[in-house]
């Protein structure tokens, strides 16, 4: 009862507690509405290319799938109408992989290079709500909104993707862990995207210049990308080895060494040598044809042995996963070093 | 209570103090103007009383005893920086809808009053208000909070002399209507005579003088007399000598019942000719308390205004 027979004082009351969450739901949504609807039109146009072009081509695909003889002339007719939807697909890959690049660099990179730019973080950081809290409070929404986002789509571009990943129709031209098409699926795309946007919001902050910031975090993004698919990816899991042989079709071959009989590895210009002795094989031109078993079964009689390195495609699954979790562990530590940033900024 | 409190405070950026050794306290109910030629730190001050920058050394409290920049602190303080920065694609009535969500208490009544006094459409974007109208615009924004102090930061440097007068009278009214206390940098000095009750002035980020205006032009005098006797004149701390031909004017630490040497007239000291003269003589201080203030030896070569 002393609340009420005691006026709490203006000290008191400020203590009392902070201003809700949820308040800033309304702000981050109201400052970010139309960036968000740029991802929505973005990934929306994009989708519907996706459903539209999945229909025919997965309509193609069962078609010739379920042709029979598969030998016959007919069939053949049928699997070639179905390859002519593969060029549009790698299209789709191709363009998909600078999704994530994009809404990190626009949605991203201006939370926080905007404030910096136009001196608007004076009024945002002295109101009752907190800087901190502020930043968390814009950054944390975004992120998952985004990542949702890109999360549904690739759900969508998996299914559309599928018939060129089956090796039913006599072809077969990827594998689900190639680069091109491995952060595309699964947990990965979602990931990429969540990391495009952390790495935007830290740039907005240190650059504190919108375009400076955007086209940052493109450079960023991309070598990040590209250096993940041509190095770090394969590193996941200790790779399986395979002697004298092809590895499985689904596999993603990382290597392959020819070695001596003494175990030491053998260049490509000794082996054109040892083929040229061979007249009755297409080699001798400097190099060797890769993966041609006549040349292969020569060199392994001849007392070399190949060394295939590779991953399995069972390992996709694994793979998504190691790449999603540290994905998301680099996302929520450049968050982290956002806020701690924003923090300790002098104005 | 005080409203803000500064012990030793400093704040470098790289390798240049942009204000050092800053101790002082602001009591409460005052509108204070903190005075002092560009670069000599007013802005520094005015973002580590908000919290927008962290010191370099010594420590800012504010609203007695808060720490600069805490939720407690942010809460009791509305701000509003040099040019007044709003969400420029942002209609008015978001902008008050922002504001109120982004703290504990907004009176929204008051905002929306207010606004259509000024005549400002809720409408409008933040962007396409006049500079007039957006510093309007701002400064609502922060009484609406119903802060206990309100710090405005170069508030009227942008206006036109009717939008500079509207906007101090707003903020004239909040201190009588609602007790609030004010803290204001400016270095229009025109303006300070008829708003500002309590004086800091700034100079090569140190604190040159401070304390409230009644005391300080009580506690200082113009004294007039033969120029060619200016430089005998070492009774009291003279702050700044005017030389004419004829005559000159100093101006010194004395209050009305100090002696007049003979042949010298004294005259009271306006505020504006007052910060004017401290400014003009960066090395000259008058601190509340123990008088810091030293006397100046006249014919040092120190800079004096010479006139007609």
């Amino acid at each position: 009862m002393t609340a009420l027979t005691m006026p709490a004082r203006p000290e008191q009351d400020a203590s009392l507690r902070p201003v809700p969450w949820r308040r800033m739901a309304w702000v981050t949504w109201r400052q970010h509405r139309f960036a968000l609807a740029g991802v929505a039109a973005l990934l929306g146009a994009l989708a519907a290319w996706l459903w539209l072009e999945g229909l025919h081509a997965h309509h193609a695909y069962a078609v010739a799938a379920d042709c029979h003889p598969a030998s016959s002339g007919a069939c053949g007719n049928l699997v070639g109408y179905f390859l002519t939807y593969v060029s549009t697909a790698q299209t789709i890959a191709i363009v998909l992989q600078a999704v994530p690049a994009l809404i990190g660099a626009f949605v991203g990179a201006p939370v926080l290079a905007r404030e910096m730019e136009t001196g608007t973080f004076r009024y945002a950081w002295t109101q009752g709500f907190g800087r901190w809290r502020w930043t968390l409070a814009k950054l944390v929404p975004l992120a998952i909104a985004v990542a949702a986002a890109a999360g549904a789509f690739s759900v969508l571009f998996s299914w559309y993707y599928q018939p060129f990943l089956t090796q039913t129709v006599s072809f077969n031209f990827q594998v689900p862990l190639d680069s091109g098409l491995f952060d595309l699926r699964g947990v990965a795309f979602a990931a990429w995207t969540l990391a495009a946007f952390a790495i935007g919001a830290l740039a907005g902050m240190l650059i504190r210049r919108v375009v400076t910031a955007l086209a940052a975090t493109l450079a960023v993004y991309t070598g990040l990308a590209l250096a993940v698919g041509l190095y770090l990816r394969e590193h996941y899991l200790t790779p399986l080895l395979v002697k004298n042989a092809s590895p499985p079709a689904s596999a993603w071959v990382i290597g392959q060494q020819w070695y001596a009989r003494g175990g030491q590895p053998v260049s490509q210009s000794t082996l054109g040598q040892v083929l040229q002795t061979a007249p009755q094989l297409a080699g001798g031109k400097g190099g060797i044809p890769q993966d041609d078993p006549t040349v292969n079964q020569y060199l392994v009689q001849h007392g070399y042995t190949l060394w295939t390195t590779y991953q399995p495609g069972s390992r996709f699954w694994p793979f998504q996963w190691i790449e999603g979790g540290w994905l998301l562990a680099l996302s929520v530590l450049l968050i982290a070093a956002t806020v701690w940033l924003v923090r300790r900024r002098a104005a | 209570m005080n409203v803000v409190e500064a012990s030793g405070l400093g704040k470098r950026y790289g390798g240049t103090w942009a204000l050092r050794e800053c101790t002082l306290a602001i009591p409460a109910g005052h509108v204070a103007a903190l005075v002092g030629p560009n670069g000599a730190g007013k802005t520094t001050l005015l973002n580590l009383a908000v919290g927008l920058a962290a010191p370099s050394a010594g420590a800012v409290t504010v609203l007695g005893g808060r720490p600069a920049g805490s939720p407690a602190a942010l809460d009791g303080i509305g701000f509003v920086a040099q040019d007044t920065p709003l969400y420029k694609n942002l209609s008015v009535a978001d902008m008050l809808h922002v504001t109120r969500n982004l703290n504990r208490r907004f009176d929204q009544p008051y905002a929306q009053a207010r606004l259509a006094e000024l005549g400002i459409p809720l409408k409008r974007k933040a962007g396409k208000l006049s500079g007039g109208q957006q510093a309007q615009l701002a400064l609502t924004l922060a009484l609406a909070r119903r802060p206990r102090l309100l710090v405005l930061d170069e508030p009227v440097a942008m206006l036109d002399p009717i939008a500079r007068h509207d906007f101090m009278a707003l903020v004239l009214t909040a201190t009588v209507d609602d007790g609030v206390s004010v803290l204001l940098s400016s270095h229009v000095l025109t303006e300070l005579e008829r708003v500002a009750d309590y004086l800091i002035l700034l100079s090569r980020g140190r604190v040159q003088m401070a304390g409230e205006v009644d005391d300080l032009l009580a506690s200082h005098r113009v004294l007039t007399g033969p120029a060619a006797e200016a430089g005998r004149y070492a009774e009291r701390p003279v702050v700044h000598v005017r030389r004419g031909e004829a005559q000159a004017h100093l101006l010194v630490r004395a209050g009305p019942d100090d002696p007049v040497p003979p042949g010298w007239e004294a005259h009271p000291v306006g505020l504006e000719e007052l910060a004017l003269a401290y400014l003009r003589e960066p090395g000259a201080a008058a601190l509340p308390g123990p008088a810091r203030g030293q006397a100046l030896p006249l014919d040092t070569g120190e800079p004096s205004e010479v006139t007609r």
